[in-house]
């Protein structure tokens, strides 16, 4: 990307009132500590004060931002509009769950600017959510979807898990099509995996849980990808889907685009400038390191010419605008390999660009090596 | 004045031939017993290993006999496989006597008897030694009886031992003093000394083992190599000790070693015969033969970057190996490397297996040819070892395959097995000879192509390990012979091409596409295996390509991680071959060589 491309602020909320058995991201479950994280939050915004240009994207995500206290919300919002700046048209997401959905939080959220919510639904089927551990039930999704529709934010995406153990093709096909009786401007499909460290992980260790073969979850995955097609989304992306390309996710483009972004709480990446560091992950430790003025930085690298070349193939075969042949000119073999994908059926040539088709973001993870080396 | 007897220890394999020598050595006072490890003779890590003895050591033993007269007794280690039989037959050559192993619990066995024919054609005195009588179910009266019978040797004379114990000893040493005949010739003869074994120091040069027959060698004398004429100028003489010990001298009768400088392998060559420029033995002796390579295949980097560190290992190697030989070969698939002549198929195990333990090689094999010989339409004659210069099929008047007499010893009950092995490797003309009751010796004519990839294994699978093998080149005979080309995706593999007998063609082409099937991996789309011959495909497989590998999520905190995964899966791919697109692991170039149910 040569052109000019605004900053993405990430704010990592890591607070849930209970854990889901396959999530691994970091959060905790005693709420009593939000008030240390936001004191720590304010000061590493000063960190980076003049260190990025004007955002075009403010992204919460967790954890379970919607568990924070309006109050709290809006102080965090005060400090990250004194620190940073945005410009006029940012796209504001906050990720909610549908429990947390109730009209004066959305009242709270629609008065700080937040266009664009991001709802953790994950099924429209109860044994489904039993099953994950969810707090709400497929009655009290549908309850808050319509809660978000009613309160016209400009965004509603809905996202959704796949290749659950006991279900089928028909009963994930009825959470499809629920959830596009919404018609929400975004959908995102999560392949359930287990992993390692995560309670799911454990349990399909020991044999407990079995998760779906291969060819299931490539058959679940072409499904949604056709279904969701004939619908008018755009599949642009492994799990996401857009109702139309106004409606792609600024935040998340910015990560596959390889575009500069900052990460503030505990365990968020952050990218500038071919450099990318991460915040230490415990949040008492993170606090501390504030506390004592120290950056809460856990890890930096800069990429390599030959590094930032693996990362521009391994992002690019995920998304629909794939990448760009110039990359591989001087590049021995690649023309080669290329013509094999392409009799493969597994990416096509578009003006200038090896895209992938849907048989190619199934094997997403196993492209880029072909390239590399 | 110390009298000398030169001999060796032959046996089946596992009836303590090591176990005795180490014993021998111990009893002559050679090593403290703190110090002394399991098989001295057998250095080489490998030879503990496989329990085998690849090349031949030598050691002088001081002996004080009960009539209180000093010896030193030279006991020759032999190696005991097929391909060094030509080593073997040099060392007992500079024998006067033999030492013939039999298990007390065992019994004669098939290596028992083709050792003690080798020990005759060398008019050697063979002294039977029944071992491990410590055992359970050692039966000596019915050993003694075998011996009789079936070895047609004095069971009375036989001694009793446990080498494990070391019981019997002593006796073994009085016997070898007593009933092996004392080496003849003269010392103020002219020089004749018979090489059974080389070796290369990086400092010394070639350290050449031989048995003198006649005259006396000192430092200060030019020698000359009668095979080819070369002179040189000797450093050191001496004899084996656990390490050399220098000798003002050695003469006739005696085994040492000769130290002059040579650092041209080429001209240390096992059989041949070192005389004195200035006063020659009118004529060598008998047996020299010029060893030549019978089994090729190529070498070849598993990183082209590699290559001049394969190079320089093969160069250090061959200088402890005269008998092997190799050259630059290049491949379209696999590029750069080296063809590579062997004596057998141990010896190319045995290369394989050093280079990469000693000199810490990765590197790729193919599969072995032999030299097969073309007449083309023109006339001329070829020599091709290497299917990379198979002729054009249309120019091609004959073509021609080495074969050998293939002898076969074991217990009459394996007969059917053993014809049927041999008539599938295109074993024709079988004769039997049955050199002792109930035991059989098969003879064969086969092509050599058939014994050189498993036969040995087969064999011994077949025969429950009781069969032992041996052969002799007899010549090349007419043969149909294509040249079967492996096809992955469409590109042909030349590293896998293979000259074979069109009526094992298809054959072999089953199983390698079989066995490649295995052994890549699953791609991101089809991969089609094929074998054929000229434009015709005789064989398919196909390694279907995986469905899924994709990861639902890959936000801000993934793509380090992801990253990190693709530079080290970057690393294993310089471990594999790039066909076109299609990644082949090294293993699958091994795999191809092994049949099925190994």
């Amino acid at each position: 990307m040569t052109e000019f491309t605004h900053p993405g602020l990430y704010v990592h909320v890591p607070f849930c009132k209970t854990k889901c058995p396959y999530c691994d991201f970091y959060s905790v479950t005693s709420l009593s500590s939000i008030q240390d994280w936001l004191e720590a939050i304010k000061r590493e915004m000063l960190l980076y004060r003049d260190r990025f240009s004007r955002f075009d994207s403010l992204y919460l995500g967790g954890g379970t931002p919607s568990l924070l206290p309006d109050h709290d919300l809006a102080e965090l919002h005060h400090h990250l509009l004194r620190c940073f700046s945005f410009s006029s048209d940012t796209e504001f997401t906050v990720e909610v769950n549908p429990d947390d959905i109730h009209s004066s939080k959305l009242v709270a959220l629609r008065d700080l600017g937040v266009n664009r919510i991001s709802m953790g639904v994950q099924s429209f089927d109860d044994q489904d959510l039993r099953f994950l551990k969810r707090r709400h039930t497929a009655d009290q999704a549908v309850k808050a979807i319509d809660g978000l529709i009613g309160a016209a934010f400009a965004k509603v995406g809905l996202d959704l898990m796949y290749g659950l153990p006991g279900q089928t093709e028909s009963s994930w096909l009825k959470t499809l099509e629920q959830a596009t009786s919404f018609n929400p401007e975004h959908i995102s499909c999560y392949q359930l995996t287990a992993e390692e460290r995560t309670p799911f992980g454990m349990l399909r260790a020991r044999g407990e849980i079995k998760l779906p073969d291969e060819e299931t979850g490539s058959t679940f995955f072409i499904l949604t990808s056709a279904f969701l097609e004939e619908k008018g989304y755009l599949h642009y992306e492994i799990s996401n889907f857009a109702r139309g390309e106004e409606n792609l996710c600024r935040h998340n483009l910015k990560y596959w685009h390889r575009d500069p972004y900052l990460g503030l709480g505990p365990s968020a990446h952050s990218y500038q400038a071919g450099s990318r560091w991460w915040n230490l992950r415990d949040l008492e430790v993170y606090c501390r390191a504030l506390a004592e003025g120290k950056p809460p930085v856990a890890g930096l690298e800069t990429l390599t010419p030959e590094q930032v070349y693996l990362e521009t193939i391994l992002l690019g075969f995920r998304t629909r605008e794939g990448v760009d042949r110039e990359i591989f000119r001087n590049r021995p073999g690649t023309e080669e390999v290329l013509r094999h994908l392409r009799q493969a059926g597994l990416v096509h040539n578009v003006s200038g660009r090896v895209v992938p088709t849907v048989k190619g973001f199934l094997v997403a993870d196993s492209l880029p090596l072909l390239f590399a080396g | 004045m110390i009298k000398i007897r030169n001999f060796s220890i032959i046996a089946h394999i596992d009836h303590g031939k090591s176990t005795l020598a180490d014993r021998m050595i111990q009893g002559a006072g050679l090593v403290e017993q703190r110090l002394f490890r399991d098989q001295i003779l057998d250095s080489m890590d490998l030879e503990r290993e496989r329990g085998i003895t690849i090349k031949s050591h030598t050691i002088t033993l001081p002996y004080v006999s009960r009539s209180g007269e000093n010896f030193a007794l030279n006991l020759l280690d032999t190696p005991g496989h097929v391909d060094f039989s030509y080593e073997v037959s040099r060392a007992l050559a500079s024998c006067d006597g033999v030492l013939l192993l039999v298990d007390a619990s065992q019994g004669v066995q098939a290596q028992t008897l083709s050792n003690l024919y080798k020990a005759m054609e060398h008019d050697l005195t063979v002294l039977p030694v029944i071992n491990k009588i410590d055992l359970p179910s050692a039966d000596v009266a019915r050993v003694k009886e075998q011996i009789d019978q079936e070895l047609g040797l004095d069971p009375d004379l036989a001694i009793l031992c446990s080498a494990k114990d070391g019981i019997g000893i002593e006796e073994i040493l009085e016997a070898i003093v007593e009933r092996i005949p004392e080496p003849k010739g003269l010392p103020e003869n002219p020089l004749a000394a018979l090489i059974f074994d080389a070796r290369y120091d990086s400092f010394r040069g070639a350290i050449v083992s031989c048995r003198l027959f006649e005259g006396t060698v000192r430092p200060g004398d030019v020698i000359r190599f009668m095979s080819n004429q070369a002179t040189y100028k000797v450093e050191e003489v001496g004899i084996f000790r656990l390490s050399r010990e220098p000798r003002d001298q050695l003469s006739a009768g005696e085994v040492g070693y000769i130290i002059s400088g040579v650092k041209t392998v080429s001209d240390t060559r096992i059989g041949d015969t070192i005389t004195l420029h200035s006063n020659p033995t009118p004529a060598p002796l008998p047996g020299f033969k010029d060893v030549k390579p019978v089994v090729f295949s190529s070498l070849y980097p598993i990183s082209s970057e590699d290559y001049p560190s394969l190079s320089d290992s093969l160069e250090k190697y061959k200088l402890n190996d005269a008998a092997f030989v190799y050259q630059k070969d290049s491949s379209a698939a696999l590029g750069q490397g080296f063809r590579c002549g062997f004596l057998g198929l141990l010896h190319l195990e045995i290369v394989q297996e050093r280079l990469e333990r000693e000199y810490d090689q990765a590197f790729i094999m193919t599969v072995p040819s032999v030299q097969y010989q073309f007449t083309l339409e023109e006339g001329s004659t070829i020599s091709v070892d290497n299917p990379q210069y198979y002729p054009d099929p249309i120019a091609i008047a004959s073509s021609a395959e080495p074969y050998i007499r293939a002898s076969i010893i074991a217990p009459e009950r394996y007969l059917g097995a053993i014809m049927k092995l041999c008539m599938e490797r295109r074993g024709v003309n079988s004769r039997f000879n049955y050199p002792a009751p109930g035991r059989l010796e098969i003879l064969f004519d086969m092509p050599l192509a058939e014994v050189i990839v498993d036969f040995y294994d087969k064999l011994k699978t077949v025969t429950q390990g009781y069969g032992s093998f041996d052969y002799e080149l007899i010549g090349y005979r007419e043969s149909n012979l294509v040249k079967l080309d492996i096809l992955v995706n469409g590109e042909k593999v030349d590293a896998l091409s293979l000259i074979v007998h069109s009526d094992r063609a298809r054959e072999w082409a089953v199983q390698v596409c079989d066995r490649l099937q295995e052994e890549i991996p699953r791609h991101q789309f089809k991969i089609a295996i094929q074998g054929a011959i000229g434009g015709k495909i005789i064989s398919r497989s196909t390694v279907n390509p995986f469905r899924k590998d994709v990861t639902s999520k890959c936000y801000g905190g993934d793509i380090t991680r992801k990253r990190k995964l693709l530079e080290k899966q970057k690393k294993g791919k310089r471990k594999m071959k790039m066909v076109g697109s299609v990644m082949i692991p090294q293993s699958a170039f091994v795999a191809v060589l092994k049949t099925k149910n190994d």
